[in-house]
């Protein structure tokens, strides 16, 4: 049978080496906030013609835009009428423009070339972060909290087993783990292609964790019942719980992939980075439960950390591991 | 044919059929039960309302920090339910921006937003105050502020603007939109104020809630916290003045005046009487005054400044695109299924279409209002449901290798697959259910629209792998369907595979 658990060193080293280059990022560059969090300027701008459909004038605004060097801009219509004759008017949402900015002055330049000589930008006022952005920090308390409700839960449903607070802790320990390569990777992309940390950012993060935790308890559970039915070695019952359902790991994983990779291929413009943070974080996911998850349990029965340090045995630093 | 497959068969025909009568035919189901549920839409997808608030008297002192609060307060009464999908703003510092999707009357949306939501009791001297009166009391000694708006213009399409763009004169570029409305505001000294018994601000908001009163009226019902000064002044007042009025009043107007039956202990019903003269408006005040008392009171008084249409901040391309992507992908799941488990892949795609057929009828009877990133959401849940489907074929296959006859596969591998199904979904559950209160607590609407559909997900997800799934593939077996090479199996082959097992398992 494939021997996943002697090689855990391997995946344990694997898990830090996607993890660390992430945290660099973090603490050099942050996170590339979006409006959202970071507040930014609001827009207004007259357009005198509306030959154009919607989505075309939508687009051709949010192109002047990243033209002029502002990335990311969302524009939205409003219709109106002033002595018989139509107008539009569009409000943008950008990150912070100072007003006499060579953005601005390309924007301004940009839109009159576009639309012609009447267009014009009637105010650009500063706005704070939105309130959905400003309460979604909180959100962290309630992913804390909800942690420790899973932990007490996995807690009560592995008590038939020996240690049952184990298996909660290294379920936790998983999933922060995901949390980490999702962070990370978000940092890094934001300086690479320009990826924003939004609202819909903060739903993917919690999508990844429930999954997360969702993937590793059904290893998990295999490792109760293969534990009360065998008296084997805990690292053989572990491994062979692994290889067990390494099929509906991967198949489920599989499906997921399909409909993420259509999205991300096939879906919109505005929810690619969505997609793209969710896909990497099922992988790290379904990653993490193989290869770290149940890993952990047969360290912590070995009571492994004793062997870390002095003797030397192990070439890999299991720093963040356990 | 077994009992237990013909009740299972009977629950989903019954569920499926209602399920495709919402989705379908939403206005039949309208007219006959006189519930909307029509597909609710965010604002990125279908645009809405702007309306503009600003504070009736901008050189109020610590006005950027009340401001901070008011939209604090307008988002949590936008998402009474916490599932639509708006944006409030503070901009400038001295005006907030609420948008709102598909709002068809942004005159009463912002009427229920920028009410201050001050509630009060008051002693009305023996009187009963007709309804509307206008009252200054101990408590707020003011009377309610009264604004002239600029006259309206209608754009094209239907398009109400009531802002300062339909002015001739032309605008400078800096913040106009304050400056240029004329609005003017009256006050009137308030010289004898009724005694206020008790106040809003001691309500438990926990327990606001819309119910009824006998004559089957729509009314709020409200409790004081328990030792509050409004919950003792109210009992006392109430158990000295037996067949007397009281007055209800919500920002210095009477709401009702009725007349005290008996001492109330701390709660009670407002019924919004005769200020509503149709059942709807009536439903629609009770909806607005709930949410007001629930949400507590704005800091600050906000009058409106404009208020217009707009479009929805993605552009239609962009949902097109995703519908397109959400159906590759869906068509991808259902051929590898097919694939990979046969007959019981063909049986899972179409536990997953009776999934999809269900789930939207849930979010829109709940409503739930479906945005990019929640219809993105809704096509990942489908994952969820396939898991489940997974995890029991895999067991299934396993109980074949092992040589096992069908119908006990199918019986011990739906045994088998259980635990670890209930409790991964069940931990998925509980971490929905703590981000739902908390997110209720701390007023994190998209956190709790998050939660709601996914724990929506898990719940029709198990109902279709438990009972559809399972019903399909018991209905297979009882209809003679007996070679395992339908189930991906191919005997002969497995059987040194057996073996193996059989050995490892020893």
């Amino acid at each position: 049978m494939l021997d996943l658990v002697r090689r855990r060193y391997l995946w344990f080293a694997i898990s830090i080496l996607t993890i660390i280059p992430g945290l660099i990022s973090m603490l050099v560059f942050g996170l590339n906030l979006g409006v959202d969090f970071s507040g930014g300027a609001r827009w207004e701008i007259h357009i005198p013609s509306i030959s154009e459909t919607r989505d075309g004038l939508e687009n051709d605004v949010n192109a002047v835009f990243a033209e002029s060097g502002i990335e990311g801009a969302r524009t939205q219509l409003s219709q109106g009428t002033t002595n018989n004759q139509q107008f539009v008017i569009a409000f943008v949402r950008s990150k912070s423009v100072q007003s006499d900015s060579a953005e601005r002055k390309a924007v301004e330049t940009g839109l009159t070339s576009k639309f012609g000589a009447d267009t014009r930008i009637e105010t650009v006022q500063t706005v704070g972060e939105t309130v959905r952005g400003r309460s979604i920090r909180n959100a962290i308390v309630a992913v804390f909290i909800a942690s420790l409700a899973i932990m007490g839960y996995l807690w009560a449903a592995f008590r038939g087993t020996p240690n049952p607070i184990r298996y909660g802790v290294c379920a936790i320990i998983a999933m922060l783990h995901d949390v980490l390569v999702v962070i990370g990777m978000a940092s890094i992309l934001g300086w690479l292609i320009g990826l924003e940390v939004d609202a819909l950012f903060m739903t993917a993060v919690l999508t990844v964790i429930s999954f997360s935790v969702h993937d590793t308890i059904v290893v998990f559970d295999r490792v109760r019942e293969n534990v009360r039915r065998s008296s084997d070695d805990y690292e053989r019952v572990v491994n062979r719980s692994i290889v067990q359902t390494l099929t509906r790991s991967i198949n489920t994983q599989f499906t997921s992939f399909f409909t993420l990779t259509a999205l991300l291929l096939f879906g919109g413009e505005s929810i690619r980075s969505f997609v793209l943070i969710l896909l990497l974080g099922l992988i790290s996911g379904t990653y993490s439960s193989i290869f770290n998850a149940a890993q952990l349990l047969v360290v912590w029965e070995n009571r492994e950390w004793r062997n870390w340090f002095g003797r030397g045995k192990d070439k890999v630093k299991p720093a963040t591991a356990a | 044919m077994r009992k237990q497959v013909i009740s299972a068969l009977v629950v989903t025909i019954v569920a499926v059929a209602l399920a495709t009568w919402i989705v379908f035919f939403p206005k039949s189901f309208q007219s006959l039960t006189g519930r909307d549920v029509s597909t609710h839409l965010g604002l990125d997808l279908q645009g809405g309302s702007q309306i503009f608030l600003r504070p009736a008297d901008p050189n109020e002192a610590d006005l950027a920090a009340k401001l901070e609060n008011a939209a604090g307060v307008i988002e949590r009464r936008v998402n009474g339910l916490g599932v639509s999908e708006s944006v409030v703003q503070v901009v400038n510092s001295d005006s907030i921006v609420v948008e709102l999707p598909g709002v068809k009357d942004p005159a009463a949306a912002s009427e229920a937003l920028k009410g201050a939501g001050n509630l009060e009791f008051i002693d009305p001297q023996g009187q009963y105050l007709p309804d509307g009166t206008e009252v200054c009391t101990t408590a707020t000694p003011r009377y309610p502020i009264t604004v002239q708006l600029p006259s309206s213009v209608t754009g094209t399409t239907g398009v109400t603007t009531t802002d300062s763009l339909s002015n001739t004169n032309p605008l400078s570029s800096t913040n106009n939109l304050t400056t240029t409305t004329p609005t003017t505001t009256t006050e009137r000294p308030c010289e004898s104020p009724y005694t206020t018994i008790a106040r809003g601000s001691d309500l438990d908001t926990s327990q606001v809630a819309l119910t009824t009163d006998q004559a089957g009226r729509p009314a709020v019902f409200f409790r004081f916290q328990t030792n509050s000064d409004s919950a003792t002044q109210i009992a006392s007042f109430t158990s000295q003045n037996i067949g007397r009025p009281m007055s209800i009043v919500v920002d210095n107007r009477v709401i009702s005046s009725p007349q005290i039956n008996g001492s109330l202990p701390g709660e009670g019903i407002i019924t919004m009487g005769s200020t509503g003269t149709t059942v709807a408006e009536q439903n629609s005040q009770a909806q607005a005054l709930q949410n007001q008392l629930k949400y507590g009171a704005l800091p600050v008084t906000l009058i409106e400044d404009s208020n217009r249409s707009i479009s929805a901040t993605l552009g239609n391309d962009s949902i097109d695109a995703s519908k397109i992507a959400g159906a590759i992908g869906l068509i991808a799941v259902m051929l590898f299924m097919l694939m990979y488990y046969r007959l019981p892949g063909l049986l899972a795609d179409i536990a997953l279409i009776v999934y999809t057929i269900l789930s939207f009828a849930i979010y829109n009877l709940v409503p739930v209002t479906l945005t990019l990133p929640g219809i993105a959401g809704f096509i990942l849940s489908i994952g969820l449901a396939v898991d489940a489907n997974v995890l029991i074929f895999a067991r299934i296959k396993e109980e074949l290798h092992r040589g096992r006859s069908l119908e006990r596969a199918v019986e011990d591998g739906f045994n088998h697959a259980w635990p670890s199904i209930r409790d991964s979904n069940a931990s998925t559950l509980i971490t929905s259910f703590i981000l739902y209160v908390l997110g209720n607590g701390l007023g994190v609407s998209i956190i709790q629209g998050f939660a709601l559909t996914l724990a929506l997900g898990i719940i029709v997800s198990l109902f279709t792998a438990i009972t559809v799934s399972r019903m399909l593939l018991r209905l297979t077996i009882d209809l003679g369907v007996s070679n395992p090479r339908w189930f991906g199996v191919n005997p002969e082959e497995d059987a040194a595979e057996v073996a193996a097992l059989s050995s490892e398992q020893a």
